[in-house]
Order: structure tokens, then C-alpha cells, then sequence
């Protein structure tokens, strides 16, 4: 945290950032003078070594916040501590997932309810509170992070890409009501991003997903964070309600 | 302009009411404009005027004039 003028910069709320395609988000919209909102949910430690982190290398004010997409209550305490440090709110990346892969017979209720509960409760609850503080200026972008998954589903799958393609719904809804408040909706579609999730595949399965490629690589999580800040900047002023993927033209089976 | 004031100014402009009118008898959707969108704009010249942010709960619960000043006492709004 920093103690520089905080409202004079815009202000990017990231959930998931301390790692992965959030902490690449962070570092994109921080390098283009953002003040970052770094939200993670676990490790409050590594939350606040990574909001050090961007104000030391970007020169640009920070606020930790240790928050569970999966809490109501954590999602609405994280947006209290937005507007009392900075009393705006112009940028939302709803980044934060968890993965729970499994073939259908194998999933339990708990790991249904869990998976929902941060994948699309949480993202719901965050761009409700985003809405509320983003509508005082009648201005804001909300970027949505989904998946090829929730687009064209993938077998081992069923409910990660289930709760991925809620986002997708989400995202066009929203878009439409929150259009004529003058706040932009819209989501990546990423695919296979070099993250954690990625490493944890089998050999077998990320090879299979190489070979589906045309572009005949992974994508790096800079590559998603830098259309996620275009999507949220003013050249994409005119867009709203759109999915967006960044898969390397992959197809997925 | 004291508390009181704030919020009843909120209710008139919000829902364009005479100012003379009994705000102390509006419930929601029991006059034209507070429906579910009028209840957000109104939700959003609170949250303005009184620099608050409103829990989503009590979002959901103030469905009257005498509701919204019992919200506004729990952000310490002297009222």
C-alpha cells in the first residue's frame, strides 16, 4: 500500500492477482498507470508482497485485499475496502477460479457447490458491488474471465466448463443492463494459458491439447492480460457484450 | 442541510414527488417509480449523498422511508 494521492489515478480491481493470468493483469494495468487492487484469497502474506511489488516496480498506489470469491460476505468487505481507500471504482477483472476438473461420475456435491460458489457466485457478487460503486460516475469496464471450456466444452470437464459458461451468460446479461449506465461488460475466452492449472494436466492430456493448436504453443497469461486492458481501455469504447478468446485458433474436443 | 433532510431529498428527487409529501408513508412499489430500477437509483443517491456503500442485504430490505433510516444509522449517520 501506498500512501500517494489515490483518486487520481483510475482504479483496477483484480481478483485471483497473485498469480498467473491475474498477476500478469496487475502488472499490465499497473505499466498503464492504474492504481491496483490486488485481491487473493489465501494468503494474505503473498497478497500484500504482491501489491509491494507493483508499487515498487510501477510507481503506482496498491491496496491488498485477502478476499474468498467463494464468501459473500468477504466479496462485499472487499469492495468496502475499495471504496474507503479510493472511493472509485473504474475497472473490474472477475479473474478469480478455481479449476475442479473430474469425468461426471466423479463429482462430488461439495466440490459442485464449492466450484459454483467461487466461479460464478462470487463473480456475480463482485460485479454486483463493481456496478454499485462503477454507476456514481455512470462510467466503468468489467472484464470477465471465462474459458474455451465454457464455450465449447471439453471432456473431464463438465463442471468447470458448467460454471464457466455461466460467465458467459453473465457476461451478456450484464452487458445489457449495465450498458445504458455507461459500464462496458465483456469476457476472455482464454485457452491453453501457461498457469498453474496447465502444469497440473497429465503429459498425455497437455500434449493432446498442443497438437489442437494451429498457432503451436501455449499462450503466455500476458497474452490474455494485455486484451483484457484493451478491452477495459478506451480504443474498445465502442465494444460491449462480447467473448473474446485467446486460444491460438485452438479447437478442443 | 441535516440528515433528515438528506434523505427525505433523496426520496423527492429520486421519485420526483411533491415536497410536501409524506415520505414517512412510501413503501416500495407503492408509488409510481419505485420499482426494482427506481429502488437502484435510489440505493445509488444514498450510497452519494451519504458517502456510504450500502450492504446488499440491506439493499434487498429497505423497502420503506423509516427502513432506510434505520440502514443509515448503522454507517454511524446521525438521523
Amino acid at each position: 500500500m501506498t500512501s500517494a494521492s489515490d483518486t487520481a489515478c483510475p482504479v483496477c480491481l483484480i481478483t485471483g492477482a497473485t498469480r498467473g493470468i491475474g498477476f500478469a493483469t496487475a502488472e499490465v494495468f499497473a505499466k498503464r498507470g492504474y492504481a491496483i487492487v490486488v485481491n487473493g484469497h489465501q494468503d494474505s502474506t503473498a497478497v500484500e508482497q504482491v501489491a509491494e511489488d507493483i508499487t515498487s516496480r510501477f510507481g503506482v498506489p496498491t491496496l491488498g485485499v485477502t478476499a474468498d470469491a467463494g464468501d459473500p460476505d468477504s466479496v462485499q468487505a472487499c469492495h468496502r475496502a475499495v471504496f474507503s481507500r479510493f472511493k472509485r471504482l473504474d475497472v473490474l477483472v472477475n479473474n478469480a477460479g478455481i479449476l475442479g476438473d473430474g469425468l461426471i461420475g466423479m463429482i462430488g456435491v461439495n466440490q459442485v457447490d464449492r466450484v459454483l460458489a467461487v466461479n460464478v457466485r462470487g463473480a456475480l457478487l463482485h460485479l454486483q458491488s463493481a456496478a454499485r460503486l462503477m454507476e456514481r460516475r455512470k462510467t466503468g469496464a468489467i472484464v470477465n474471465v471465462t474459458s474455451i471450456m465454457g464455450i465449447c466444452g471439453a471432456a473431464g470437464a463438465t463442471l468447470y466448463a458448467a460454471s464457466k459458461a455461466a460467465i458467459v451468460g453473465m457476461t451478456l446479461s450484464a452487458a445489457k443492463e449495465l450498458g445504458r449506465k455507461g459500464i462496458r461488460v465483456n469476457a476472455v475466452a482464454p485457452g491453453m494459458i501457461t498457469t498453474e492449472m496447465l502444469a497440473g494436466l497429465p503429459a498425455e492430456i497437455r500434449s493432446q491439447r498442443l497438437s489442437a493448436i494451429p498457432l503451436g504453443h501455449f499462450g503466455a497469461p500476458v497474452d490474455v492480460a494485455e486484451v483484457i486492458a484493451f478491452l477495459a481501455s478506451p480504443q474498445a469504447a465502442y465494444v460491449n457484450g462480447q467473448i473474446l478468446g485467446i486460444d491460438g485458433g485452438m479447437t478442443i474436443w | 442541510m441535516d440528515p433528515s433532510d438528506r434523505l427525505r431529498s433523496c426520496f423527492i428527487e429520486t421519485f420526483e414527488l411533491a415536497p410536501d409529501v409524506d415520505v414517512e408513508a412510501l413503501h416500495y412499489q407503492g408509488i409510481d417509480g419505485w420499482d426494482s430500477v427506481g429502488h437502484m437509483k435510489l440505493i445509488a443517491a444514498l450510497e452519494t449523498t451519504f458517502d456510504i456503500i450500502i450492504d446488499t442485504q440491506d439493499v434487498l430490505d429497505m423497502n420503506s422511508f423509516n427502513m432506510a433510516k434505520e440502514i443509515l444509522r448503522k454507517h454511524d449517520v446521525s438521523i
